[in-house]
């Protein structure tokens, strides 16, 4: 017993000592460089993740580009969204960061927390909603995108049935299931969308199995609203088509990708670090599309899609872009027939924002 | 419903439910031998980063299945040395090797992830773990190695007693177990979902872990339950896309609510207790 118990207080030391030399090295990290503005982010997964996170970093990596020695950044991945969120926000805000990036919507509540605490410091929270002095909040239009694909998916589909993998019932998901019939429907009335809900923004097992499940009940083309490129994968096995998730993914599924709705991040992020620099930055709400080229879509698939239909999707883009197309626009009517959006006007942002119903033509209800 | 469509919601069963198969058979060795090991989600990580790895750098899949079950056996012998040796607490032993694992295997796969590759067909694997069950119930219940582990899991001293290793069995049982987890992870990482990112087991090394207990311990109604817990889970996808309403989270925490179901009424009872859970499970070993 005796030795053992000396190795466990070896162990032990070398744990404790070096983890002191971690921290120390850490704060040296921290002194350095005190004329520059520092910029954190909060990333909800990995950077590698080929989807949400890895689209933010991509931007954070662009606006360092951008403006080279002025600033600096810092990131913390795979923040849980609960409390824990607020620690990690604190720690930057504590270690002299002047502008700081939360990028997801569940951390909302601990955003606004530690803005409280830190008012000389600049936050940004993206897809949120509620603003203070300090805090801004940022989105994109996506759903725009998702009029596009809704296009494609209802022209190449043969057998009309469309599978639809998403994570959760929260309305930016909502507002895309529906942006996509609609523009589906308008060019195919007969087109059927069947919806997984696997509640995981994350899991590629379950979402291969919710492919391969719809693929069997008759789809012949997976959307996806979850960030892992397993449905677009699973597609290509079975050899039906399918659109990516937040960048560009055709790498993993050339002959099923169709194109895929991307989220740029980079000039917005590069803007609201200069206002910073400048002394210009002040609470805003963002939210743009096409036109700000925040959305973007991936280059079609010459080998899938006809030069006829590519054109037609890049027409659908420039007429959303200027304004003479928009994704809701009336008559729009609910699973119950009541008329929600009337002839010749389009939906306003705070039912966008809002939007927790099915249109007219969906199947199911949704989830509670 | 026609046959194909009947046909086809089997293969996805089977394809999905496998890896809950391997982790869990290779758990009720271990815990047939009276170890508990928590690490089954960390093991399954790294089994299927190295998995990844050695796939995209050998592009061979026999020499990345040796490297992903190799991973296995180091990271097991590793939680056997501390918990059989230095005779550390097993189930903070165990949280922490899950723990570890995490951050191992994401350390590991930093410059993978992403990397697109081809999968292997998943039916050898399949096929394997169903003639896996049948050998690991045949030798728990029909030879001299089986009746040791069993003997050992129940009372270590009468089994040190009779002249059996104690400490040897359980470095081999726990050394099966990592094998077969990391197993499951190669068959995630390289049959499944072909593809690395940071922590894609996403929790099935714990409804394996629920699934020993569900299961009583016995090898065949270990291969049931996953079946049912795996089928139920695809039946209900096959419902939602039907347009049935059905609450999905409920489904997600169903295999959870079915072992604690099986608990009570297990434990509701003594001698049910005794027939089924290893009497050792958890005590350390030590020789007097």
């Amino acid at each position: 017993m005796k030795k053992q118990s000396l190795i466990i207080v070896v162990i032990a030391a070398i744990i404790v000592i070096g983890g002191a030399f971690f921290i120390t090295n850490q704060n040296k990290l921290q002194d350095t460089a005190q004329d520059q503005k520092k910029i954190g982010f909060i990333y909800i997964g990995p950077p590698g993740d080929h989807g949400w996170t890895y689209m933010h970093d991509q931007g954070r990596q662009y606006m360092e580009k951008e403006l080279g020695d002025a600033i600096s950044t810092t990131y913390i991945e795979n923040v849980p969204e609960n409390a824990d969120a607020v620690r990690s926000i604190r720690k930057l805000a504590d270690s002299g960061h002047d502008l700081i990036f939360t990028t997801s919507f569940n951390y909302m509540d601990q955003t606004l927390e530690v803005a409280k605490e830190f008012p000389d410091v600049k936050f940004e929270h993206a897809t949120g909603f509620q603003r203070t002095d300090n805090v801004s909040t940022y989105s994109a239009r996506f759903y725009e995108g998702r009029t596009v694909i809704g296009h494609l998916a209802g022209k190449m589909t043969e057998t009309n049935t469309i599978g639809y993998i998403v994570s959760f019932p929260i309305p930016e998901v909502i507002r895309g299931i529906n942006a996509f019939y609609l523009a589906a429907s308008k060019v195919n009335p007969d087109v059927k969308i069947k919806i997984i809900w696997v509640y995981s923004w994350y899991d590629p097992g379950k979402e291969a199995d919710a492919a391969n499940t719809l693929i069997n009940q008759g789809a012949d083309i997976i959307v996806q609203h979850t960030d892992s490129y397993a449905p677009c994968q699973a597609a290509e096995k079975a050899g039906v088509l399918a659109f990516g998730q937040a960048s560009n993914q055709e790498a993993f599924c050339p002959n099923a990708h169709m194109t895929s709705i991307e989220d740029i991040w980079g000039p917005y992020y590069a803007a609201r670090a200069k206002a910073v620099l400048d002394g210009t930055w002040s609470s805003e709400d963002t939210w743009q599309g096409f036109k700000d080229g925040m959305v973007e879509m991936s280059p079609y698939n010459e080998k899938l899609l006809s030069a006829d239909l590519i054109a037609e999707a890049k027409a659908i883009e420039e007429s959303i872009e200027n304004g003479t197309l928009h994704s809701f626009e009336g008559p729009i009517y609910n699973q119950s027939g009541e008329l929600m959006v009337a002839e010749g006007e389009v939906a306003d942002d705070g039912m966008l924002a809002g939007m927790m119903f099915y249109v007219n033509g969906i199947d199911g209800e949704v989830p509670q | 419903m026609n046959y194909d469509l009947i046909l086809g919601i089997l293969n996805i069963v089977l394809i999905s439910t496998t890896p809950l198969v391997f982790a869990g058979i290779g758990e009720l060795v271990t815990e047939k031998s009276g170890v508990l090991n928590l690490g089954l989600e960390g093991l399954m990580l790294v089994g299927a980063v190295s998995g990844f790895i050695s796939l995209v750098i050998t592009g061979n899949y026999f020499y990345s299945f040796i490297l992903s079950i190799l991973s296995g056996a180091i990271l097991s012998s590793i939680f056997a040395f501390f918990v059989l040796r230095l005779l550390t607490n097993q189930i903070a032993t165990g949280l922490a090797l899950t723990i570890f694992g995490i951050g191992l295997s994401a350390m590991l796969g930093k410059k993978f992830a992403g990397t697109p590759i081809n999968g292997l067909s998943p039916y050898y694997l399949i096929i394997f773990s169903f003639i896996l069950v049948f050998l690991i119930n045949y030798i728990l219940y029909k030879t001299k190695a089986g009746l040791i582990i069993r003997a050992v899991g129940e009372n270590h001293h009468s089994a040190y007693a009779l002249g059996y290793d104690v400490i040897k069995t359980r470095y081999l049982t726990i050394i099966f177990g990592g094998v077969m987890c990391s197993l499951a992870g190669f068959y995630i990482s390289v049959c499944y979902a072909p593809m690395w990112q940071e922590g894609m087991t996403a929790g099935r090394g714990w409804i394996a872990l629920a699934l020993v207990v569900f299961a009583t311990w016995k090898p065949w109604r270990l291969l049931v339950g996953a079946y049912i817990f795996g089928g139920v889970a695809i039946m209900q996808m096959n419902l939602q896309a039907f347009g049935v309403k059905l609450p999905g989270q409920f489904f997600n925490m169903m295999p959870y609510l079915a072992t604690l179901m099986v608990l009570v009424f297990i434990s509701s009872n003594k001698v049910r207790l005794k027939l089924n859970a290893p009497s050792s499970l958890t005590i350390p070993f030590i020789k007097d």
